[in-house]
């Protein structure tokens, strides 16, 4: 029976590890590797680096770190940040990496995920949303969200774009619930039921994590795939044996 | 070792390279039937799909040199599945040394496809009594990462299967051919004993 995975999310500037709070501020975490090698002991399931310097400065992902990553890691990791075009994600992927995520780049131009999954096959291709529940009670996706001074809302309904974006041939969605996310109180569960019950791709849920009671949660409740999780796994507030030991004994299948 | 590692044009050879490298060895990468020469080993990787990848052996006469090699073949995912006779993925011919055919994975309530992520590895009983050369020291239940759509069935030649929906084969293996359907590069310890058990097969 397939594992639930847990999957700490690396947040990557200039090369290094960085943390932020609500995307603001950061503060130096350290080595790209050794992050990733300490993690990976304590048996995280998957890593995803993102490069937040990479998409607001309009340029692409360093393959120079990917490529450091894969020749020491033995477990899958996803890189995003930057990923515009099907030439970027192949110097991501031959460089090592086993999936690539795009956002922002996805949203200006749909055709993009169907370009790289027809170039290397839909399991390469993640779709990271960004989502918020507007005024008007409905959730809606955010683009540019790695600077907070240029974020935007195309106005585009988030289950609307999970359609799309499978139907394109996007091979796993990651949800990030904004709204939730960075306040440590529980994944965005309604949300992520509502994408469940229309997304037959693996769903990542993201945003929100505080205690291992909401990593129960969310895999009991919305039924996902994976759960994504940043500052409670960088400060030590959870640990992933703990974590995972908790998660069997609830009867959650998970690898130990 | 001599180990020929075929650039069948997928995204996982630097990683596999870096497996290997971390057993200590430094493959060649070979991209035609010329380069092939008489390895002592032959790793056939793949991400991608069928029928391109089907396509490009077949121009660079990778085709019949894998077919004609006496060396050890281990296919890895998609290079796995193109040992067989014939796949879904495209309705390609494949190979053809090994007999079976490559059939779509089946999506339920539960059962998202692709397959993605750590799943178990169930040993099965071979014909003749002996014991799997790939799953030396590798214990029921342990977990390899997958990431596939397309699957073999469960046939003589399948040395360890996995659930997800249905039962397929997770390693194959038979006489000079071998192939594991998860990716050993990233399973972590599981993945790299087993890369380990079929470099020390005797030829």
């Amino acid at each position: 029976m397939l594992s639930v995975r847990i999957v700490p999310c690396l947040d990557v500037r200039d090369g290094r590890v960085v943390k932020g709070v609500r995307f603001r501020d950061h503060v130096d975490m350290g080595d790209i590797v050794e992050l990733a090698e300490r993690y990976r002991d304590e048996g995280a399931d998957e890593l995803v680096f993102y490069d937040i310097g990479a998409s607001p400065q309009a340029r692409a992902v360093d393959a120079g770190w990917v490529e450091r990553v894969a020749s020491r890691i033995d477990i899958p990791f996803c890189v995003a940040g930057g990923i515009r075009d099907v030439e970027t994600a192949r110097r991501v992927l031959f460089a090592g990496a086993d999936k690539i995520s795009i956002n922002t780049p996805a949203l200006e131009r749909p055709a993009l995920i169907a370009e790289i999954a027809e170039a290397f096959g839909t399991q390469c291709v993640v779709v990271g949303i960004d989502s918020v529940r507007d005024a008007d009670g409905e959730w809606r996706v955010r683009s540019h969200t790695g600077d907070p001074n240029a974020m935007r809302a195309p106005g585009k309904r988030t289950l609307d774009w999970v359609a799309e974006a499978q139907a394109l041939g996007a091979g796993e969605i990651v949800l990030n619930c904004m709204d939730s996310d960075g306040v440590r109180r529980g994944y965005d569960i309604e949300q992520l039921r509502a994408v469940r019950a229309i997304c037959a791709v693996p769903l990542v849920a993201s945003g929100g994590a505080g205690e291992v009671a909401h990593f129960q949660a969310v895999f009991r409740e919305a039924d996902v795939d994976a759960a994504l999780a940043a500052s409670v796994f960088h400060s030590g507030a959870i640990r992933i044996p703990e974590l995972k030991r908790d998660l069997r004994d609830a009867g959650i299948e998970v690898r130990l | 070792m001599n180990l020929a590692l075929i650039d069948a044009g997928g995204a996982n050879l630097g990683s596999v390279r870096y497996a290997l490298a971390r057993l200590g060895v430094e493959p060649r990468i070979v991209r035609d039937a010329d380069a092939l020469g008489a390895p002592d080993r032959i790793i056939l990787p793949g991400v991608g799909a069928a029928a391109p990848a089907m396509a490009l052996l077949r121009e660079r006469g990778l085709d019949r040199a894998l077919i004609a090699s006496a060396a050890p073949l281990l296919g890895i995912c998609l290079g796995m599945q193109l040992l067989f006779d014939a796949s879904a993925e495209g309705d390609v011919d494949c190979l053809g040394l090994l007999p079976g055919r490559v059939e779509k994975m089946t999506g339920a309530r539960g059962i998202r496809i692709p397959h993605m992520g750590w799943n178990r590895l169930e040993p099965r009983a071979r014909a003749d009594g002996a014991s799997w050369r790939l799953l030396d020291g590798i214990e029921t239940g342990a977990y390899a990462y997958f990431v596939h759509s397309y699957a073999v069935p469960v046939l003589d030649c399948t040395a360890a299967s996995s659930v997800h929906g249905a039962t397929f084969s997770a390693a194959v293996e038979c006489g000079r051919l071998f192939g594991m359907q998860f990716h050993p590069e990233r399973s972590s310890e599981v993945g790299l004993r087993m890369l380990a058990n079929f470099l020390k097969v005797s030829a």
